[in-house]
């Protein structure tokens, strides 16, 4: 049975995500769920789950996300810290990190040896997080993951001016049933997006290479726009929704 | 003058109020002690002259309730030229601490959705709602506020209170003095500084009409004198915080610059500043600081949020985190060595024009910049007031020439002076968080 040695756990507001470190750093282990309202149970069931095949009596645990209040740890840390230590081990490189969430957006600058220099995130307004995409997708009955499938092929694009998540929404039911086609409404809902997070990233001043979290990092048409946006290609880690959870998991090595 | 009126106001106030007042300051600074929830394993007790802050607002509001037909009463926006009124025996009230007070007691929203139900939207600013709410409905935790029967509107601080101020004085059919004051981009030119002498001097004979007197210029020197004497004092405070530790936090300023707001132009404001300065003095040398165990440093930029002063005082002082100085409490401070005692009237021209919120962004900017330097900052807390747009607009500049130029942490905080519906609690922590964790 392998030895955990570290344990981070990123309490995000739409999912849970768990991954677990050798003393090298290496992930052993990583898990993503959706978010139950009692994140604290959830996560103890997970933890129990994973007794099985490892060794996490002596794994230090580090929390951070939303939930984390809820949850026993030996360390809470704030996302930006966890995502910038994530996102700068996965790469080994200083940057701009975008880490585009379920209900936050961070634009992280991070220096050449790995400090967080400035952050920026969503104010008290989702637009262009993940929820603005995932309302419109589940009012129009489209599985959140086809979404990108149809900007990507769409031949035509239609201008969403709203940026709140809410209104998007009507605005969108509106130019349907004015005739307009499902995918160029669909492109036009991801510029509207994108559009919001490179106003954010130009806040802080875009300092590339341009290194992308969240669960919405999986989303290909909106890292194809935030190429188009600001002609820079986005490095993407294996898998982006696990990295505040590894940064946690790194933070606990040095515990 | 009503002689029922006058008999209650010697008896209510004068006599009794005063009195019962005057004897639970005297208890309570004799058996002072924090009050029972007070954080002190990360605070240090509150000032113990805190409580002269606490008698001189209990006086103000309590002559408030009794003072319709015995004084001539004026509301006055936060900025206004007093001293002429004050010189001609004028109650001042001030809406904008009435607002503060209603935020900082928790019921600003309440009094303000009062002003919501008939129709004022609430992308108005907060402290006008409040004070158009408690008009319209009379609520207000101060039991009673007299109505004016003059209204004093400075534009120095914002456009809002032009229009606020009409509807108070078409509420109340009484005159309103519009002082108006030349945007500053640099520096004031001399016709500017005339143009708000000529409204000064014209705003004379308005106010004597009401008040049914003649200023007499010797009393216009005093309070001249005693406003500057009592800015002075308040300068000397929040300046002592260059001191390490700083001996009193932002957060207690907030609550103890009411006299200087609300009271400039009495002698006990002077008073009792200087007592709070002794006792701020006895810290330094007792190396007590307002944070235990100070790590960082900050300053706090805009209004403060009323209804959340004790949270955030608490949060940012769990991480050793003091916040040391305030371009808000400063702006009462600043102007002080303008006020020319033998020319009151063309110096109060000047010393109005110049308040933070009528000059430009980048005059801000340099007063955060010279705060970092001089009392040696780590970071800065940019309160975005939802509710103050001449305050807010240019922050996002400032933020990033404070990182990029000074090299200190910033952050931009999204909240409003008094409306709660504008604070979300774990945004607040998370970001606030993730700056401390940046200045480790």
């Amino acid at each position: 049975m392998e030895t955990v040695k570290s344990i981070g756990i990123d309490a995000g507001s739409t999912t849970l995500k768990i991954v677990g470190v050798n003393e090298k750093g290496k992930i052993l282990f990583s898990i993503v769920e959706d978010a139950d309202p009692k994140v604290e149970e959830q996560t103890e069931r997970v933890l129990n789950k994973l007794k099985e095949n490892y060794d996490i009596e002596s794994s230090k645990i580090v929390a951070t996300g939303y939930g984390s209040n809820l949850i026993k740890a030996d360390k809470k840390v704030t996302e930006i810290t966890c995502h910038a230590k994530g996102i700068y081990e996965y790469f080994k490189t200083g940057g701009t990190a975008v880490d585009i969430g379920g209900q936050d957006n961070k634009v992280i600058l991070i220096s050449k040896n790995g400090k967080v220099i400035d952050f920026i995130m969503n104010d008290k307004c989702a637009s262009g997080t993940g929820r603005f995409l995932e309302n419109t997708a589940w009012r129009l009955k489209i599985p959140t993951e086809k979404m990108a499938e149809l900007a990507l092929n769409s031949d035509g694009e239609v201008k969403i001016s709203s940026t709140c998540a809410v209104f998007a929404e009507s605005e969108v039911i509106s130019h349907l049933s004015r005739g307009q086609k499902l995918e160029h409404v669909i492109k036009g809902l991801h510029r509207a997006m994108v559009k919001r997070i490179t106003s954010m990233i130009y806040a802080v001043g875009f300092n590339p290479p341009l290194m992308l979290s969240g669960g919405v990092a999986k989303n290909k048409a909106v890292v194809k726009m935030l190429e188009e946006e600001l002609g820079e290609k986005p490095m993407i880690p294996e898998n982006p929704q696990i990295m505040g959870a590894f940064g946690a998991a790194l933070i606990g090595l040095s515990q | 003058m009503d002689v029922k009126d006058k008999i209650k106001y010697i008896f209510s106030y004068k006599i009794a109020g005063k009195l019962l007042i005057e004897l639970n300051t005297k208890k309570a600074f004799k058996n002072f002690k924090p009050p029972k929830n007070w954080r002190t394993d990360i605070l240090a007790p509150p000032l113990r002259t805190g409580v002269y802050t606490k008698e001189i607002i209990a006086k103000h509001y309590l002559e408030g309730r009794y003072v319709s037909g015995v004084k001539p009463v004026a509301w006055v926006t936060s900025g206004a030229p007093i001293e002429i009124l004050k010189a001609l025996g004028f109650y001042i009230l001030y809406p904008e601490n009435h607002g503060a007070l209603c935020g900082a007691r928790k019921v600003a929203l309440e009094i303000s959705e009062e002003a919501e139900k008939k129709g004022y939207s609430i992308d108005i600013c907060s402290y006008a709602r409040t004070d158009i709410g408690a008009t319209l409905s009379k609520k207000t935790p101060v039991g009673k506020l007299p109505k004016p029967d003059l209204l004093l509107c400075c534009t120095n601080i914002c456009q809002t209170v032009l229009y606020w101020y009409r509807v108070l004085a078409e509420y109340y059919k009484v005159p309103l003095i519009v002082i108006d004051t030349p945007f500053v981009y640099d520096e004031a030119k001399k016709h500017d500084i005339e143009y708000v002498k000529k409204q000064l001097e014209a705003s004379i004979e308005v106010s004597e009409k009401v008040a049914g007197k003649s200023l007499s210029f010797s009393k216009l020197k005093e309070v001249v004198r005693l406003s500057k004497m009592a800015a002075e004092l308040w300068l000397e405070i929040m300046n002592a915080n260059k001191n390490k530790p700083a001996p009193i936090s932002v957060f207690d300023q907030f609550i103890h610059m009411a006299p200087i707001v609300e009271k400039r132009g009495d002698p006990e404001t002077v008073d009792f500043y200087s007592k709070m300065l002794d006792e701020i003095r006895e810290r330094i040398k007792n190396g007590i600081g307002a944070v235990k165990n100070e790590r960082k440093r900050v300053l706090w930029d805009n209004l403060p949020i009323w209804y959340k002063i004790r949270f955030l005082s608490e949060f940012l002082a769990e991480n050793g985190v003091s916040v040391v100085a305030s371009t808000y409490t400063n702006a009462w401070g600043e102007l002080a060595p303008m006020m020319d005692i033998e020319r009151p009237i063309e110096s109060m021209a000047k010393t109005y024009v110049y308040p933070i919120l009528n000059r430009g962004t980048g005059h801000k900017l340099k007063t955060m910049e010279t705060m970092v330097k001089e009392f040696d900052l780590d970071g800065a807390i940019l309160h975005s007031d939802r509710s103050c747009k001449p305050y807010s607009v240019g922050q996002m500049d400032q933020r990033l020439k404070l990182l990029n130029e000074l090299g200190v942490a910033a952050l931009l905080l999204e909240a409003d002076h008094n409306d709660p519906r504008a604070f979300a609690d774990e945004q607040i922590k998370s970001r606030l968080k993730a700056f401390m964790e940046m200045m480790d």
